[in-house]
């Protein structure tokens, strides 16, 4: 401390000084230590997977049908779940975010229950539901339609697992637009409507596709509900992570490589999303 | 004629006012932040509902609560130009002058043709594709104040329309925005802190306190009342300059937080 005030004599400065210096230094060394560790934690096992894998045997397992069969449903499956927690969660989102009416906050619990629900009890809820002797399966029964175990079960149990990422990011997206464009925009004469379509959802746009893209990878990822509610029949409702699970019991190579393509999808969806959640305005 | 009288309970007091403004006519509204002065303007376009009154605009009723009319915001027709203007950041200036021509379904060539003409009239062909965000306070202004005027309002409502603006060109667009007034020929209403906006630009001066008319008259009258405090240092209060308070340059158009509706 040059600027006190006090007299001290220059040894105990410099011996104060000294010891400041290296209890910085070992914290500075600590701390790196510390992210240095958690950093291998989480690199490790993904670089395992790419280590252990050549590129030939990748290659070639990436062709197998199970691994093509697995790909397939699940892009097409989250993509489609996706687009039903979209078309569902936006109205929701914003009147949410705009409306106040008795109620909201238990719309708001309940819209974010799936986020803390285990994917086993959200399985085992929606079979409760939708299954043949199940709440609506029952009646949905009488006229031939069964929905657990086939395909539609699959974008079932991803919407109800993955709709939380949606509907919070575009409230709070919604929230943060500027509620003073939205009263220009009326007196400029546009409807609610026109406001919402015109003016609310394109200065909340970035933070919709990232809720939209973070929903879609946990569609992507989802297991637990999935095997549960939807079985795991190739072709039809075993995904990419239910591959994964059942190939590692016999051909590791499929298992790593459909790994690798997720790891791949991941970062993908990251950088995506860091992307889009750039601020513009 | 504009006539307005409405009854709505804010936080602190309850907002009680009656005002009229005639065809032509510009109305200046002074008073302390909080005063109630934007929300009048909110109540006016209809972004705000009173709790009762009544406001009509020549032989439209805008809104009454005997009758139980209540003209949505978007169907009044009514100019309301906010303190931080509002202009819609992901259009350009263009699209932020077409928007309520595009809301009212007119074709697309004659939107592009009104706007152009808007536009030039306004000294803003220029910018015409810029994005607003790279206006100067004074361009942002003049797109707001086209904005409103491209759809021939029958009211126009301006909220502190020269604070965003550089001292230096505040001047030269107060006299443009007077002009653009009287052009219009309609009723008016200036929210301003500013004297030199209140001298420059009123016909009538109007003092609103915690919601309610104390003064209305010529700016000469209302200003001579120099027995009450605001007016004293209103009237006071630099003419070269004008600010005779800190106003908020880039505030919320609602008014300060204390005069927020219940």
């Amino acid at each position: 401390m040059d600027s006190t005030p006090f007299r001290q004599s220059p040894e105990v400065t410099r011996h104060e000084g000294g010891q400041a210096r290296v209890s910085r230094v070992v914290l500075t060394l600590l701390v790196a230590a510390l992210v240095a560790l958690f950093l291998l934690f989480v690199t490790l096992p993904v670089a395992s997977l790419f280590l252990r894998i050549s590129p030939e045997a990748f290659l070639q397992s990436v062709a197998e049908p199970v691994v093509l069969d697995a790909l397939s449903l699940s892009l097409a499956t989250a993509t489609v779940s996706t687009a039903i927690v979209v078309l569902f969660g936006t109205p929701l989102a914003l009147v949410n975010a705009r409306r106040d009416y008795p109620g909201r906050a238990i719309v708001d619990t309940l819209t974010d229950l799936p986020i803390v629900l285990p994917p086993a009890v959200a399985g085992l809820a929606l079979l409760m539901a939708f299954g043949r002797r199940g709440v609506v399966g029952q009646y949905l029964d009488h006229f031939g339609i069964s929905i657990a175990f086939t395909t539609v079960a699959v974008i079932l149990a991803q919407v109800f697992v993955a709709s939380p990422f949606y509907i919070r990011q575009a409230r709070a997206s919604f929230e943060a637009v500027d509620r003073l464009y939205e009263d220009a925009a009326r007196t400029l004469g546009a409807t609610p409507m026109t406001v919402a379509l015109r003016v609310t959802i394109p200065l909340a746009w970035g933070g919709l596709v990232s809720g939209a893209i973070l929903s879609f990878a946990r569609a992507l990822g989802e297991f637990g509900a999935t095997i549960m509610f939807a079985g795991n029949f190739q072709g039809r409702t075993q995904t990419m992570p239910l591959a994964i699970y059942t190939t590692m019991q016999g051909d590791m190579n499929a298992a790593i490589s459909l790994s690798i393509i997720l790891v791949v999808i991941s970062f993908a969806v990251i950088s995506a999303v860091k992307i889009v959640t750039r601020r513009k305005y | 004629m504009l006539s307005i009288h409405t009854v709505r309970k804010l936080r602190d007091y309850a907002l009680d006012v009656t005002l009229s403004v005639r065809w032509g006519e510009t109305l200046v509204l002074i008073g302390e932040n909080g005063a109630g002065k934007s929300t009048v303007l909110n109540l006016i376009s209809g972004i705000l509902t009173p709790d009762a009154g009544e406001i009509t605009l020549g032989e439209r009723t805008l809104y009454s609560s005997e009758e139980g009319i209540d003209v949505p915001a978007e169907s009044r027709n009514v100019g309301h130009l906010f303190q931080s203007y509002a202009l819609f950041p992901h259009m350009t200036v263009a699209e932020n002058v077409a928007f309520g021509l595009r809301c009212r379904k007119v074709p697309r060539p004659e939107v592009a043709s009104t706007v152009a003409d808007q536009l030039r009239a306004m000294n803003l062909a220029d910018l015409s594709d810029v994005n607003v965000g790279r206006l100067s306070g004074g361009q942002r202004q003049r797109v707001a104040l086209a904005r409103a005027l491209v759809l021939d309002p029958d009211l126009l409502l301006l909220d502190e329309p020269l604070a965003a603006v550089d001292m230096r060109a505040q001047g030269a667009m107060r006299s443009e925005l007077r002009d653009r007034i009287k052009d219009a020929g309609i009723p008016c209403i200036v929210v301003t802190h500013n004297l030199r906006d209140a001298l420059e630009l009123g016909d009538r001066l109007c003092l609103l306190e915690e919601g309610r008319v104390v003064a209305d008259g010529t700016p000469e009258e209302v200003l001579s009342m120099r027995e009450n405090g605001f007016i004293a240092s209103f009237a006071g209060s630099e003419p070269h300059n004008g600010f005779m308070a800190p106003a908020p340059i880039t505030g919320h158009s609602r008014g300060p937080p204390d005069s927020r509706p219940l």
